[in-house]
This record gives structure tokens, sequence and C-alpha cells, in this order.
């Protein structure tokens, strides 16, 4: 049986939890995510640096200091849509060879009146005779939505240089076609511990298979999507990237990687790409066919809440579900959404802004002796530093990044040696070594509040599956939440976010959120449809959505969840609501494990795990899927899934007569076919 | 046992309300019984059930016929509503020992199934038996067959079945006692349900044939309308509270020899408040007996109980409203007829008190007994008396057989002269007093506790936890009045129900909410009168008011040798409760 494609074996363990708590929500979507430029990767001009700039990069030697200065200031001016919209603008101009471009549109507000000619209206890319325009294809392997997002931005913003682009999630991409595909634009998150996003799983395998064509012929380039405090650091991309070269196809543009902070990045990325493929696929496009959309899009995004404008939840409810005596804290916050135009569906996720542990921030600040007062540089202006640091820069987990600059400050050999050492040791130093232990090991003396954040990368939101549906809790979204709480040096630390929302408990108290779409992960559109939820922990917050929308909707599919936790008196979460769904029969069936219960006086079992309990039900299990059942899981990528996924291979082998290969393929084909959905973190 | 037909009755009783009536007419509880395949239930079912660690609502009633009661901790009832989480179910299992009686093999087995399932203790009861808390549903075949390794079970400690049969445990007449806790044992395993569902359940022992007309020849499909409770007496100590029993016998003895017994029926504490149909009764005396004419009275008397008690309201169905609602006369008459001849005139016997003497006593065979006083029976481990250690310990030397008191405390008996150093010096090595310790008053150790609160699903106010803090503040009256070391008897229960026997307390209380208890004063020192309501639904102050007036008077006013109980109904401040069906008057 060949294993889960792509994840090492291994596990986490407790340590990890924390670790990934430190840098990174714990449920339910990982984050790929942010951070500045990886190191040693070439510097890219980005729309944001373009603002910032008084006179163009050297790399613009071709311009005239007359046609430099207006540049610079309409640069100066631009949002990054603005800017991805105009590097298409301006490489359908190069495509052309012209430099009188076609009049299409009005602009939708007033910012993106900054790229319209004198006369008021809009420039769009010309539309010149040329060759048969090249098809082009963009992929997305995405667990949280952010690789689908920039899916479509590159799409946009190939359409606005005359390219029609088909995006395709890799879930549904037939892999089979990518030989007879002409440019290929891939962006590629990173799951877990450098593992395929779970909608790219089988596109892995059968990049890596013996199936796997010659790609000739075909272009592409990949943008990679990860979050540099992982040892394998956006290594889904480079895979794909160094598979495809492998195939023989040929790059357009380097891989670019992108840490949890990718959106400059990946601005810079798409406007490179676009850029390169215009002069040969701008000629299809007739002129006035492709009106930019950026515009638009900055307008809904202005009045609209969404990750760049979330919205400030009332927390309506903030109580712990794990009972007394439990060994974790699981909590239950309800959040309202009233006026905030938010909507989501079951299965989505709720993005939370973060603030850092205040008592975090004046340890930081006493030992690095800076006043809280001093003003520092942020993304979003000047701030005073104990603001920066409550708001604005991540202070926990510690990135190569910072590792480079405090090396040097520091003057420390091993931190030296770390910095040019291999990946490996040093996400085995970052598990140890959060940025707090930096300061105090490595003491900089007299550093100043400016030399400090210019290593720190930004704060990322993080995001939790929302466990509510709007059809029984209107306005609400409610999240299970794991509060991360654990020790290292003998001190206690706490998860960003969870912590943050752990504290959340005074009256008026807010929180600002958006909703993250997860196309991915969604009850079937026909209610008769039986569903398997598999969950462990917090994995069971969507079930809670699900089942509750069922519920509301009056559908008729049967259901069974299979549900992991340590101890059945302190966490069962959600108990009470489960026996009561059981009883009206909106949920069919329910199979709580508990891994860590024990009869005083009996000889300690084995733990058991969802997994066992799939494979004890195994009959049963491939008769629900007989019967067309989806099954979903949700929860801990690095070992329930991986092994839940051998389970269901099992069952196949046992109950359903296939061979180790078939039982694999078929796994394959229900993922294909959207009735095996991961969401796993 | 052997079966009695009702039908041939010749005295005219009222059957509107009994066993004679179709289900539809009588209390749901009838059906469950009768539908109960013989209290299987689907209780084995239940059991492995993983939505939930409790069991459902018919199985739990039926779990009362093997001893088991489902509880939860209310303490966090609320807190875990809030986290979504089922109730923190638990549950308490009550053996069943006849007599108290107990073997340091048992006591061995009864210290290692607390240790091990029961929260690191267990509990002595009013009934001279053991009971475990805090047990979890998992655990309970554990326990159940742990108890069966040394001959015990958990028969009868609830449920509408004979319970656990008491005897007293007089110390200093260790030889009749020996006689009398002979037939309380002979009693007890005549009476017990024979369902072989109990061996199915616990022991997975399938019955080799379904279940029919011989599994209970007794009791049948429908067992006793409610709990039917028998205790034997050993005069000139009261100590089970004699007329709290449905049914009684008062050993009468000559020249140390067992003859045969006055016969009681018809005691019982239980009541409900704002219920004035609901009463505690003091059981009759109908007559004298020989000793190998016991089977046929148990028979007799439970019989009239099984087909003429109220099986429609269970409030109403004890064998105590059986009597009162026939009358006294005609359900003797039908005891007589069904037993074939009239009961001798009863023998003349005096009770002197229903408290324990504590400390060593040297018995009538020369053996030493040892009566260690427990405050409300736990058996624990805690601070320096390490209750639960120390007796362990005890029991390890197996130089003592282990007699639990009807006062939940513990004799260690039969010791050899020679072995008492040793019990002596383990006790003391662990912080247990072998005489009462200076200080603590009498009251004190004449006191009586339920569980209540946190684990009774009926307590509505605390028991256990609070009467100690109670009674040290009551102490500062005692020594205000100087009466430290009058014996006075004290009880408090968290429920009107009455388990540790209230109602016949010199001085009760009985919970109404938290805080808040009615006030009983008035009884007979050793049982022989019930109390009566002083003040209703008072919290402290005014208990300790009313305390402070009564002590008062009482140590200034009373008569030579007179009791507390005796002194108030005749100073006035209560009126005097001549029969239970007054007491709310």
């Amino acid at each position: 049986m060949p294993p889960f494609p792509f994840v090492p074996r291994g596990g986490p363990d407790a340590r990890h939890h924390g670790r990934c708590g430190a840098s990174i929500c714990q449920n339910p979507i990982r984050l790929p995510a942010l951070a500045p430029p990886p190191l040693g990767a070439a510097r890219r001009t980005t729309a944001r640096e373009a603002r910032a700039l008084t006179t163009l990069p050297p790399s613009a030697p071709t311009l005239t200091p007359d046609q430099l200065e207006p540049l610079g200031r309409l640069a100066g001016s631009l949002d990054r849509d603005q800017a991805i919209w105009l590097s298409g603008y301006f490489a359908g101009l190069a495509g052309t060879g012209t430099a009188s471009p076609a009049t299409v549109g009005t602009p939708a507000d007033g910012a993106a009146t900054n790229g319209a000619t004198a006369d008021g209206a809009l420039v769009a890319p010309p539309a010149p005779a040329g060759p048969a325009a090249r098809q082009l294809t963009v992929l997305f392997g995405t667990d949280t939505g952010n690789a689908k997002e920039l899916a479509g931005e590159l799409q946009t913003a190939a359409k606005g240089v005359g390219i029609e682009a088909t995006v395709a999630d890799l879930s549904s991409y037939k892999p089979r076609a990518l030989k007879d595909e002409q440019d290929v634009l891939v962006v590629m998150a990173t799951h877990g511990e450098g593992d395929p996003p779970p909608n790219a799983v089988g596109f892995f395998e059968f990049l890596a298979g013996r199936k796997a064509p010659k790609l000739d012929g075909v272009r592409f380039s990949v943008l990679a999507l990860g979050d540099s405090t992982y040892e394998h650091y956006c290594s889904a991309g480079r895979i794909v990237d160094e598979r495809f070269a492998e195939l023989g196809a040929e790059r357009i543009a380097d891989r670019v990687d992108c840490d949890v902070d990718y959106e400059d990045d990946a601005a810079a990325w798409i406007a490179d790409v676009v850029g390169r493929l215009t002069p040969e696929a701008a000629s299809a496009t007739p002129a006035g066919a492709a009106a930019p959309s950026a515009g638009a899009t900055a307008t809904a995004s202005s009045t609209a809440h969404s990750k760049k404008h979330p919205f400030a939840a009332p927390v309506l409810e903030n109580v712990a579900l794990t009972g007394r005596g439990s060994t974790k804290e699981t909590r239950h916050v309800e959040l309202s959404l009233e006026d905030s135009g938010l909507t989501f569906e079951p299965g989505d996720a709720l993005g939370v802004v973060p603030e850092n542990d205040p008592a975090l921030v004046d340890t930081l600040l006493e030992r690095l002796s800076l006043s809280p007062d001093t003003e520092v540089t942020t993304k979003q202006g000047p701030a005073p530093l104990r603001e920066a640091l409550t708001r604005t820069f991540e202070i926990t987990a510690a990135t190569p990044r910072f590792l480079e600059q405090w090396a040097e400050l520091s003057g420390s050999s091993e931190l030296q040696a770390l910095k040019d050492g291999d990946a490996k040791a040093r996400t085995a130093f970052f598990y140890e070594h959060h940025v707090l232990d930096f300061v105090d090991r490595f003491p900089v003396a007299g550093i100043e509040a400016g030399q400090f954040v210019k290593g720190l990368r930004p704060l990322q939101p993080r995001l939790y599956s929302i466990a509510s549906s709007l059809a029984a809790a209107p306005d609400e979204a409610h999240l299970t939440v794991s509060t991360v709480q654990y020790d290292l040096h003998e001190s206690g630390r706490t998860g960003v976010a969870s912590g943050h929302l752990a504290r959340l408990l005074h009256e008026d108290a807010t929180v600002p959120v958006y909703v993250q779409s997860n196309e991915h992960f969604r009850l079937p559109a026909e209610d008769d449809v039986p569903i398997i939820m598999v969950g462990a922990g917090t994995g069971v917050a969507p079930y809670r959505a699900f089942m509750q929308e069922r519920e509301a909707r009056g559908a008729q599919g049967r259901s069974w969840l299979v549900f992991g936790e340590r101890n059945f008196r302190t966490d069962f979460l959600y108990q009470v609501e489960w026996q009561q769904l059981l009883k009206d029969g909106t949920l069919t069936k329910l199979d709580p494990v508990f891994s860590r219960d024990s009869v005083p006086g009996a000889a300690s079992a084995p733990k058991t795990y969802v997994q066992h309990r799939l494979r004890e039900k195994g009959a049963e299990v491939w008769d629900w899927l007989q019967d067309g059942a989806r099954i979903y899981v949700c929860g801990d990528a690095n070992a329930m899934a991986p092994d839940v996924h051998t389970a269901l291979a099992e069952i196949a082998v046992e109950h359903g007569g296939l061979d180790r290969e078939a039982a694999h393929e078929h796994l394959n084909e229900l993922q294909r076919d959207h009735r095996y959905l991961l969401d796993v973190y | 046992m052997a079966t009695t037909n009702p039908n041939t009755t010749t005295v005219e009783i009222d059957r509107s309300r009994d066993l004679s009536q179709p289900l539809e007419k009588l209390a749901p509880e009838e059906r469950m019984k009768f539908e109960s395949d013989y209290l299987a239930g689907s209780i084995t079912t239940d059991l492995i059930d993983e939505i939930t660690l409790a069991v459902d609502e018919n199985n739990n009633k039926l779990m009362k016929f093997h001893g088991i009661y489902q509880q939860d901790d209310r303490d966090i009832r609320d807190e875990r509503r809030q986290q979504k989480l089922e109730p923190f179910f638990t549950f308490m299992l009550r053996g069943r020992l006849p007599g108290g009686v107990c073997t340091p093999e048992q006591w061995l087995k009864m210290d290692e199934l607390g240790r091990t399932y029961g929260n690191e203790q267990f509990r002595l009861t009013t009934r001279q038996t053991f009971q475990f808390h805090y047990l979890n549903r998992n655990a309970l075949r554990q326990v159940m067959l742990g108890l069966r390794d040394v001959g015990l079970d958990g028969k009868a400690a609830c449920g509408d079945v004979a319970r656990t049969v008491m005897s007293g445990v007089h110390p200093g007449l260790s030889k009749l006692h020996k006689q009398v806790f002979e037939q309380a044992q002979r009693t007890s395993d005549h009476v017990i349900h024979k369902t072989s569902a109990y061996e199915e359940i616990w022991f997975g022992e399938k019955p080799a044939e379904p279940r029919g007309a011989s599994e209970e020849p007794f009791y049948g499909k429908q067992y006793m309308p409610r709990k039917f409770k028998i205790g034997f007496a050993v005069p000139p100590s009261n100590d089970i509270d004699i007329y709290s029993q449905d049914l009684g016998f008062v050993a009468v003895a000559s020249r140390g020899k067992l003859k045969g017994f006055n016969v009681v029926i018809g005691g019982g504490m239980g009541r409900a408040d704002r219920a004035p149909e609901t009463y505690p009764r003091l059981g009759d005396v109908i007559g004298y007996v020989d000793v190998d004419q016991l089977e046929p009275v148990l028979d007799a008397v439970m019989g009239v109980q099984r087909d003429f008690g109220d099986r429609v309201t269970r409030a109403h169905a004890r064998f105590k409203y059986t009597i009162d609602d026939k009358g006294l006369d005609v359900i003797k008459a039908e005891i007589e007829r069904r037993l074939g001849f009239a009961l001798a005139p009863a023998k003349k016997f005096t009770f002197d008190s229903n408290g324990d003497q504590l400390g060593w006593t040297t018995g009538d065979d020369g053996l030493e007994h040892c009566t260690v006083f427990i405050e409300s029976g736990r058996i624990i481990n805690k601070g320096d008396r390490r209750l639960l250690d120390g007796l362990k310990a005890v029991a390890e030397t197996g130089t003592c057989v282990f007699r639990l008191t009807p006062n939940q405390s513990v004799i260690l008996s039969d010791i050899a002269p020679a072995d008492r150093p040793q019990v002596e010096a383990l006790l003391a090595e662990h912080g247990i007093d072998s005489e009462p310790k200076k200080g603590l008053s009498a009251l004190r150790l004449n006191s009586m506790a339920c569980v209540a609160m946190p684990t009774c699903g009926l307590a509505m106010a605390e028991a256990e936890r609070y009467l100690p803090v109670l009674i040290t503040k009551i102490e500062g009256l005692l020594e205000t009045h100087g009466l430290m070391d009058d014996p006075i008897t004290i009880r408090m229960t968290g429920c009107p129900n009455g388990c540790a026997r209230p109602y016949i307390a010199e001085i009760a209380l009985t919970g109404r909410a938290p805080g808040k208890y009615n006030l009983y004063l008035g009884a007979g020192f050793h049982g022989e009168r019930l109390n009566k309501m002083v003040r209703e639904n008072v919290g402290e102050d005014v208990i300790l008011e009313v305390l402070d007036e009564t002590l008062g008077a009482y140590a200034k006013d009373r008569n030579a040798g007179e009791r507390f109980g005796d002194f108030v109904v005749r100073a006035g401040f209560v009126a005097e409760v001549k029969e239970g069906r007054h007491f709310n008057d």
C-alpha cells in the first residue's frame, strides 16, 4: 500500500503542536502566508516598494528622466491591485510595440483614474494582430484559499493584457492534460510538513509517478507559498518547479517563494510572469475585450469586509468546552457578524486578526530596555513601539530573516553557523527559540527599536473553521479554539491567536475577522447524500456547522461522525449537542474515540484513534461509500489524516476486494470526485 | 420464600390500588418492572454506550435493584452545562452486608475497590453497609466482580425489594449478638430477590433458559410496591432504630440464648415537604414469635405489603401507609391469617439508647471490641486522621472482625486480649482515636448525616459536609450551658426522605434549599418518639437561636436524668407526636 502521498511519517509531538501554535493557528487550516523575501531571493520590485521610491530602481535603465519622473509619481500612488493591473497593461504595450493604447470603459473609482489618460478614459492593452495565442492555464494548490485568490488575481492581470487564462483547481484538474498545455502558471501552497495541500495530493502523485508525461514545449513558472518557520518551507512549490523542469518544461520565470506575508512578493511575481507572457499572447485578444477588474475589486474591498478590511466582531460568548481536569483547553467562541455583511457557508473558515499577548510585549520591552513610546515604522505607518509589537509584528516565532539579523547584531558565532547551516537544524532551533529566547540568550546591548522590528515579520491572521451555520445561528460565527499553552525554557508560552481569543472575556470585547471561503470542504448540495465526518479535536468544528445546516434544511441524508479526543469526561467537545442531534435523527451515527481513557485497575490498552474505529467498522464504512457517501476528514495533518487515509485504503482492500494499488487509486478517484474531502492542518 | 395466595383472604380489604389492578391503572414504575425481564432491562447495552457515561431513565431505576444509583457531581453541574458537556455522571454502589458484619478479607476488598475505583474512599451507611461513590460506569463490573470475590453482592441495596437486613451490634453482649446476626443473615438470604439478571449483567453469565415465573417465586414480576426495610434489635440498645423499620424484630433472650422476637411493623422515615399526606411513622409492636417461625413471619408480613401496598402513588406505597390505610388490626389479622396462627403477646423489653458505645468494651465472651467513631461514615485519609490506611492496617493483621454500626461507625470486634495492644498501636499510628477524643461533645458523637451534596441527586442542601461545621457552632452553646458531656442525638439530611433517620433524633435538620433547613426537636433519645418541626426553612442563625434557647432551658430546668428530647416536650417547646399521621398537624 503506498503511504499517504507526500506526508512524512513521524507524527507531531506536543512540542510540535506548541511550536505550531506559536507561529500559526492550530486550527483549522494552516496558513500559508507571509514574510520577508526569502534569503537569497532576487530582489523584486513591488508596488509597495515602488511607492516609497523617488527614483525608479536601476533595473529600469532605458527610461529617460522625463519618463521616470511621472512614472515614479504614479508608482507611488498605486495600490497593489492597480499595480498588478498596470503591470499587465505595460506588458501589453511591450507586446505590441506600440505606445498608443486603446480606450476602454470608465474607471470604477477615483483611485483607478490614476491610470487614466488625460481625457479621462482608462487605457487598456492594445489588440495587435499576430501569431496564434498560446493557451494559458493557471493551476492552484490551496488549503486556506490564498493560492486560489492569487490564481484569480493572476487571471485578472492576464486578462488585463488580453490573455484569457483558464484557472483550474488541482483537485479537479486532469493531470494527463498537462502535456497538452502551453503555458502553465502554478500557485502552490505548502501544507503541514512540506506536503502538498489536500486539493493537490492527486496531482502530486501523478507528477511523481511514471505516468508523468514529457512536458517539452510547455512553459511554466511557480509561485510557492509557505511559512518560513517550517523546515520544509515552500517545498510543495519547489517540488512542482523541479519536476516540471525535469519533465522538460521551460521556465518562464524563476520560482518565487513567499512567506506568510506573501502579498507583495506574489504581486511582483504576477507582474513579472504576465509581462513575460505578453509578447506572444496579447495578439489574440481583441481590443477592448479585457476590461480591467482591478479597480472594481478595489472598490468592493473598500466597502465589504475582507482580509484587508476585517470586521470588528463582538464576542458574544467565550467559554471553555473542556471540563475541569482536562489535559487541554478548548474554547467555544461565539462572534456576532451582525451588520457586517459577512456571510459564509458551512465548511468556510473565519480569519481572525490577533493581537500579541500584552505580557509578552511587556517582557520584550523590558528585556530590550526599549521605551514603549518610541516610534517605529510599520507598513501602516509610524506607530509607538508597544502598539506595533502588539498589533503589527509577529513576536513569538522567529524566522530565518530574524535569525540572520540577530546573528549580525549579536555577533554570535552560534547564530552565524545556524544561519549558514542546513534548514533542518534551523527549524529545530526555531522550535526551541522564539524571538524572546533570542533576546534572552543572545543579548544585543543598546539595540534600537527600529532595528529590532526590522527583523520581525508582520503579524498574520489565523484561520479557524467556522463551527456554526448561519441557518441555525444567523449573524453569528462560532469558533472552536484550542488554547495553545506550553512551557519553553521554563516560561509559559501561549499561541498568538488562540491566546488572544482566550483573553477576550470582557464584556465589550471585539476581534477583527473576515470570511475565508473554503470550496474544498462543502456539504453535498443534495441533502440525501450520506456523509461520514471524521475529525479529531477541534477538527470537529465544521461538522457542527454541517449538522446545524442539515438540521435547518431538514436534510434526510444519513450522517456519521467519528470523533477523536483524549478523554471522554473532559474533552467530548459539544457532547450534549451531538446527543441531541442523535436523538432527533439529524445525526445518524456517532463514534467517539478517546485515546487517553482507561479503566482504573485494568491493564492499559493501546491508544485508540479515529482510524482504528474506522477500521473496526470497515464493512460499514465501505457500505456507506458504496451508497455514495462523502467522507470528510478534518484535523491534524501530520498523523491523523495519513493514518485515516491508510485505514480507508485498507478498508477498500478488505471490504471492497480491491488490491492495494486499486484501493489507492479508488481513494484518489474519490478525492477527484469531491467525495473524499480534507480540511487538515 | 414460599408463595402465598392473596385471593383467599377473608378480610375485606380495598384492592383498588394494589397488585390486583391492571398495569394501566398503576404507576409507570410498575409497568417498567413488569416489562424489565426480571430487572434485566437493557442495562447491558447501556453499560457500553459510548455517547454517554449515564444510563437511560428506565435502566437507572432498574440498576437500583442491583445496588446502584446514578448520580452526578452537582457542584459542577452548571459549569458542565455551559461547557456543553453532559453532567459528570458517576455511580454509587451499595453492597449487601447483613448485620454489618464484615471479615478482614472483605474489609480489605472494600478498601481495594474504594481506592481503585471510588476516589480513594468508601462510606459506611446508616444501614450498616458500605457504599462506593464516584464510580465510573465503566468500573461497575469490576466492582461487582470484586465483591463476588469475597462473597458479597450489591443486591437489594436499593430498589423495590427488601433491603440489606440490619442487626444491632451491641459489643457487650457478644454471645447474643452472634445468634441474632445469624438470623439477620438468614433473613437477608431468604428475602433477597433471585433474578439471574444480576449474574448476566455483571458477570456475563447467560442464563440457561429464558427467565420465567420460577425466577422470582415470591416477588413476581412487579416486586414490592416500594423498598422494604428489615432490622433486628438487641435490647437495651436500639441502635438500629427498630421503630423506623418496615419490619423489626426485637431479640428476646433467656440466659444468653435467643428465644424469639417481638415483631414491630410499619416504621418508616420518608416524607415530602409541603405534602401533609406523607409523614414519618414509628413501627407498632404486634406480638411475639419464636425463632423458628422467622421465615413464615417474613413471608406473611412482606406478602401482605406486596399484595396490598399502594402501587398507584409511589409516595404512598410504603408499608406504613398500607397499615394506616387499612388499619393496624386488619393488617395484623391478615398476617395471622397467612401465618395460620395468632401471634403471641409481645414480651417486655426496654431500650436505653440508639447511639453507639464508643471506645473499648470487653464482651461477655471475654473478647475485646473497640468502637471507632467515624464522622458521617466516611472512610478516607484526611490530614492526620488516616482512617483508610489505618483500618486497612488493622484488617491486615487479621485479628478482628469488623462490625458496621447503624450510626456509621465501625467496631473492631472479637479481638483476643493479647492482640489488643497491636490494634491500639496501629490506630494510634494512623491518628485514629480508639477512645472518644477529649473535647468532642457527646452531641457530636451522637450525630449522623446523609451524603447529600455533591453526589446525591435528591439533596436540596448540604448534610455530610456541613453538619460537622454546624456542630462546632452548637458546641459553643453547649460549652456555655455546660452540656458538653450530655448525649443528645442530632441528625441532618439533605432532603426530607430520611436516610439518616432524622425524625427520631432529638435535634434534626432536613434540607430545603442551600443553607436552609427545617428544624425538628423532641424525639425520644432511643428512637421511641418522633420529633416535630419547630421552624420551617430557616438558616443557621435561626437554628442556633432556637437551640440556644432550648438548650439553655434544658440545662437550667431539666429533671434528673431527663433527656433533651423529653425535656422540650415536657417544657412545651414542642407538642408531643404520638402517631406518625399527626406529625404534620
